[in-house]
């Protein structure tokens, strides 16, 4: 679950991380208001307005706007809310800016980098930290990898406090700097614990010209997996920009990715889903979605998801790889398709390939259900036919 | 032989009275797996599809001298049972439970660090041994024992090769599914070690996808000697669009992780064969046994 960049400073402020005045707007009008507070508030003059989209390249992309005064702020906003902004991590249909985050500006002596993120091989929280952030950091380390610095932490986020020393060295610290950076970063360790999250990242780092460490931009990502715990995120969640067709696959125990392709994949598993799906785009189709059904999905809830594709009429075939087992037995889906299909008003072709539990007599039930099928025998063969089925609309 | 299990190995369930328990229990007793006991707290003293009940994995231990559990308990538990049935000294432990947080697991590794216990999962589908043994909630309809050691990430595409491999008359060891979880225990390389002492295994199957960093340690391993027996490889992802998100929670791995391309001439380095799709791993795997014996 990716977070904007306002939900997650104030996660991170709750826990202490320093970061420059900022308000939330939905519109210019309100971006002006805030920035005027923030002026009253804490007497600022520059002010920065920043599109709140979970992507990240949002600077390279146009997204921040540097505004000199109130009115300013108002002129900015109008130019960023409303309108999509493709940035590097977005896809080409980029993200809906319904938010602008108001900043009071930070003049930055030193941008570095940081983050803390759950290393997947030791299991454990790892510091990176790199003496150069900004935005065009990420281009700096897929070139010199070395300039990011690492420390392990443990299982509970304490830090040897030498190899601390030595980090912050690296990153070019000292003094009264190194001490505030030392700080930010014990309060960002334990917003990640704490927030069952397994990355924040902090990028750029400033240190002004008095030696403090403020966080001017910052990600983080939650585990959507701890959200039972988290009740206090779930106005978090509901603002994730996940489309209506994923939250309505998701409420039914499908995993469901949305595509422009013209091909509907039907498929239980993700590693299957994702070999159909390679197998598609290799035989020179374009998929419409990748899915995985889930094995504890029942009939009604895969059909709910099948409704959605036969409602899309880019959608011009379906290209059902079933491979039955455990819970999941073949027949289980074609009772899905045949609900599904009984309250349709498009009725695209299958292309049917089963393998498994129940292959045979799910072939008869597709038979029996008047269902408008052709059978393949290998996934390779159902791959071909259903390219060269939505290539020409119909069998 | 098998590689972990076989048909001395004695199981217990945790979880075993919830839906997926019962159904999973029930499928594994009809295949032949020696299921010795079921854990519930609060239940301890009864039965549950004729198989005893305990109420902590330590007494079912005690009692039945079981070696193996397999855990199919809610999300939020599984950390505890995971632990639990590690203080239990339990020597292999199947989780199957899916969506385990992330923090959770990093509880869990501490403990497996300090133990003699080996983990698999969780997200896993677990290992079967056809014949022998089945741990998990792997389809078992075209499963025959044989000669090819199988792992993967996913449930679904370990089914589909096992029915591959069979229909070729090559059957199978031991499949095991590692899991679909970026923290989880035993990983590629594991078995992989596993796999080359066991005698049963002719081939290796080894079934990678996006994220991660483990085809590459997997690739260091198989670099770093002579392996002895065939290795085929398949690596699904290799066209999902790198700004959507699909599959496994693995492939969301933060860092370190490779492009499908890169993990193939890594592994094609190390002797490997990489294959393009689903459909030509068996026949791969055929080719490469024949050729050696």
């Amino acid at each position: 679950m990716f977070l904007s960049e306002y939900q997650a400073k104030e996660i991170l402020a709750q826990y202490g991380v320093a970061i420059p005045p900022g308000r939330v707007a939905e519109s210019a009008q309100e971006a002006e208001a805030r920035a005027r507070e923030i002026a009253h508030e804490f007497a600022g003059e520059r002010y920065v307005v920043k599109s709140q989209i979970s992507a990240g390249g949002r600077g390279l992309a146009g997204g921040i706007k540097f505004a000199p005064s109130p009115s300013g702020v108002r002129s900015s906003a109008q130019e960023l809310l409303g309108k999509r902004l493709v940035t590097e991590q977005t896809g080409p249909k980029g993200e809906l800016v319904r938010r602008v985050y108001v900043e009071s500006s930070v003049e930055a002596e030193k941008s570095l980098y940081a983050a803390v993120v759950i290393d997947p091989q030791s299991a454990l929280p790892l510091l990176l930290g790199a003496s150069q952030g900004g935005e065009d950091f990420e281009a700096m380390a897929a070139q010199n990898p070395d300039a990011i610095k690492m420390l392990p932490l443990s299982q509970k986020g304490e830090w040897d406090n030498d190899g601390l020393d030595t980090f912050l060295q690296d990153l070019g610290l000292e003094g009264a700097a190194a001490e505030n950076c030392r700080d930010l970063l014990q309060s960002a360790v334990r917003a990640l614990i704490k927030s069952d999250a397994i990355l924040v990242e902090i990028n750029p780092l400033a240190i002004t010209a008095e030696q403090k460490a403020i966080a001017l931009d910052a990600k983080m990502v939650l585990d959507g997996n701890a959200a039972l715990r988290h009740p206090e995120f779930d106005a978090l969640v509901s603002e994730a920009p996940l489309g209506e067709s994923e939250k309505i696959a998701k409420e039914n125990e499908v995993n469901f990715v949305k595509l422009e392709g013209d091909i509907g994949l039907v498929v239980n598993g993700a590693g299957l889903g994702l070999a159909t799906y390679d197998m598609v785009k290799d035989a020179g189709g374009q998929p419409a979605n990748f899915m995985d059904i889930r094995t504890t999905a029942y009939s009604f809830q895969i059909a709910r998801v099948i409704d959605i594709m036969l409602a899309d009429p880019s959608i011009k075939v379906l290209l059902v790889n079933i491979h039955g087992g455990g819970m999941t037995a073949c027949d289980t889906v074609v009772e899905a398709l045949s609900f599904a299909y009984s309250r349709a008003e498009r009725r695209p072709p299958i292309v049917y390939r089963a393998a498994g539990q129940n292959a045979d007599w799910s072939r008869s039930m597709m038979k029996d259900r008047r269902l408008p099928f052709e059978a393949a025998s290998s996934i390779s063969e159902a791959v071909k036919r259903a390219v060269a089925v939505a290539k020409q609309g119909r069998f | 032989m098998s590689v972990l299990v076989d048909q001395d190995t004695k199981i217990i369930v945790q979880g075993i009275t919830g839906r997926a328990g019962t159904f999973y229990t029930d499928s594994g007793l009809r295949y032949g797996s020696n299921f010795v006991a079921g854990v519930r707290p609060g239940k301890g003293g009864g039965n549950h599809l004729d198989v005893p009940l305990f109420d902590r994995v330590r007494d079912a231990v005690a009692e039945t001298g079981a070696n193996a559990s397999m855990i199919l308990v809610p999300a939020q538990n599984a950390a505890s049972a995971m632990i639990e049935a590690i203080e239990a000294e339990v020597k292999v432990i199947v989780c199957v439970t899916e969506r385990v947080p992330v923090h959770d697991m990093i509880r869990v590794k501490d403990a497996l660090r300090q133990s003699d216990s080996l983990l698999i999962g969780p997200n896993s589908q677990g290992i079967l041994s056809p014949g022998k043994c089945k741990i998990g909630v792997m389809s078992t309809t075209h499963a025959q024992a044989g000669s090819v050691g199988i792992i993967t990430r996913s449930a679904s595409l370990a089914s589909e090769l096992v029915a591959q491999t069979s229909h070729l008359g090559l059957g199978q060891s031991t499949t095991i599914g590692v899991g679909g979880d970026p923290i989880h225990g035993i990983g590629f390389r594991q078995c992989l070690e596993l796999f080359k002492d066991d005698p049963q295994t002719r081939g290796v199957v080894l079934v990678g996808e996006i994220g991660g960093t483990e085809e590459e340690e997997a690739a260091d391993y198989l670099s770093s000697g002579d392996y002895g027996k065939p290795v085929v490889t398949l690596i699904v992802g290799r066209h999902a669009p790198k700004e959507r998100r699909m599959g496994h929670a693995g492939t969301l791995s933060l860092f370190g992780s490779k492009s499908v391309s890169e993990k193939e001439s890594r592994l094609a380095q190390a002797g490997v064969q990489v294959v393009e799709n689903a459909d030509m791993v068996a026949p791969a795997m055929r080719q490469a046994i024949r050729s050696r014996s």
